[in-house]
């Protein structure tokens, strides 16, 4: 067996954002580089490149994950929402119209990251608590700390959506 | 960061699973979530010559009920094992523990098993696995057997599983009547590993007293390490709050911990008493007789 053939790129299907997906890989491809440099998806963002600052939070089958520390091979069959997948047409989702009403960003490097946690939260919880929310951006770090506008933005998300989840 | 280059196997059984790893011995790790094992390989901690994936396996995620056990599959995720109703209701201890691991997309991809496996001294299932006095089943192409959690955390990041060996199952016993469970946590304020923790198992009589206590400390050494002089110290005695108390006192006594750059020695002897309080604490709350 030949050095090549060990370590052979590996075949996976998967659907982004709604787009069904063919491709080759080599086995080391982190998800999020699959994303932004095979798929060209670059609105999800690599900060800290150790799971840590979840800039680079994608939704994997439903739930938000970082996709730093994720191997675009364990991707295959799976269904991923980006950034770029969240609104609907021209429409934002509720999320992004929350951080652009409330002044939710600064830089914005970590923004993509924190409006894809912020939109599984309200999807499990569509009427969450100060509390509940600063908890579940536990994984998002903002370096500008404008953490105070990005609480307020996803509560304006939530009552925008009147408690009730948006199905996508 | 990138790992070094490696072959990778997306088994579809079990068995495909243990055959790959005979073939390939210890140049192969199994990988689950990831979220321990890709960390460590971007760093170059760790170079598999082949991953194995577990996560197109069926049949190795989920919790059930299992006669007087809960059997956890190995590759159930942490947010699945805090929400789980079973967990909820019989072991709340152990959501309590599954609700603290690292962040919400930690949670959604790391899994139960994958933490086991490796025994992470910081981590936060062995310690609260340890007071639940769970087992872990491990398959091999030879066949199956068990191995209690005090006898499966060897030393740092070493358990007592073979090369061939995969960890396929948690199982929990249920805990008689009238026993609570808890788990109390100092975590590091940045990376959210465990600086400190403690488990807990306590059985109360309806007169009050205990009658069967399991407490563990986290973070004081290699791996989880059972309280044994606190357990003694609470035995027979009236659960109330100067008996808790004392007990809990003892709680380091079994240790000698190391300092590091987060935490000396001594802070980490004293938040193991606070925080076995805090776990007995809540474990005698919840066991309502």
């Amino acid at each position: 067996m030949t050095a090549e053939s060990e370590y052979a790129a590996v075949p996976i299907k998967l659907t982004v954002n709604g787009v069904k997906h063919e491709a080759v890989v080599e086995p080391r491809t982190l998800l999020v580089y699959f994303l932004r440099e095979q798929l060209a998806l670059t609105g999800t963002h690599v900060g800290c490149d150790t799971s840590q600052c979840g800039a680079c939070t994608i939704h994997l089958n439903g739930r938000a994950v970082k996709s730093c520390t994720i191997l675009a091979v364990q991707a295959n069959g799976k269904d991923i929402t980006t950034i770029e997948g969240l609104a609907r047409g021209d429409a934002f989702h509720p999320v992004q119209e929350g951080f652009r009403e409330k002044h939710g960003l600064q830089c914005g490097y970590c923004t993509p990251g924190m409006i894809m946690t912020a939109a599984h939260l309200l999807e499990t919880n569509p009427d969450p608590s100060e509390e509940e929310i600063k908890h579940a951006l536990e994984g998002n770090l903002c370096r500008c700390t404008g953490y105070v506008n990005i609480v307020e933005s996803v509560k304006w998300a939530a009552q925008k959506m009147g408690g009730k989840n948006v199905s996508r | 960061m990138f790992p070094a280059n490696f072959g990778y196997a997306a088994p579809r059984s079990v068995d495909e699973a243990l055959q790959l790893l005979s073939k390939h011995g210890e140049e192969a790790k199994l990988l689950a979530g990831g979220h321990s094992l890709i960390p460590a390989m971007k760093l170059r901690l760790s170079s598999p010559h082949t991953l194995i994936d577990l996560g197109a396996v069926p049949g190795l995620s989920g919790v059930r009920l299992d006669g007087n056990t809960l059997a956890i599959g190995a590759l159930t995720v942490h947010a699945d094992v805090d929400s789980s109703d079973l967990v909820r209701k019989h072991l709340p201890g152990l959501a309590d523990a599954a609700s603290v691991i690292g962040d919400v997309q930690v949670r959604n991809r790391g899994t139960i098993g994958g933490s086991v496996a490796h025994a992470d001294p910081a981590a936060d299932f062995p310690v609260i696995l340890t007071a639940l006095n769970a087992t872990f089943v491990l398959q091999s192409t030879g066949g199956s057997r068990t191995v209690a959690a005090d006898k499966f955390f060897v030393d740092y990041f070493t358990t007592a599983m073979e090369p061939n060996e995969i960890l396929t199952e948690i199982i929990v016993p249920l805990p008689p009547a009238g026993t609570g469970t808890a788990y109390a946590k100092l975590a590091h304020p940045a990376s959210g590993y465990v600086v400190v923790s403690a488990g807990a198992m306590i059985t109360r009589q309806s007169s009050g007293s205990c009658t069967a206590a399991r407490i563990t400390i986290g973070g004081l050494g290699s791996g989880p390490a059972r309280a044994v002089a606190s357990e003694m110290e609470l035995q027979g005695k009236a659960l109330n709050a100067q008996n808790i108390a004392a007990a809990a006192a003892k709680a380091a006594e079994e240790t000698d911990p190391d300092g590091d750059i987060y935490a000396g020695a001594d802070y980490k002897r004293h938040m193991a008493t606070v925080l076995a309080r805090r776990a007995i604490e809540a474990a005698v709350e919840r066991a309502v007789t």
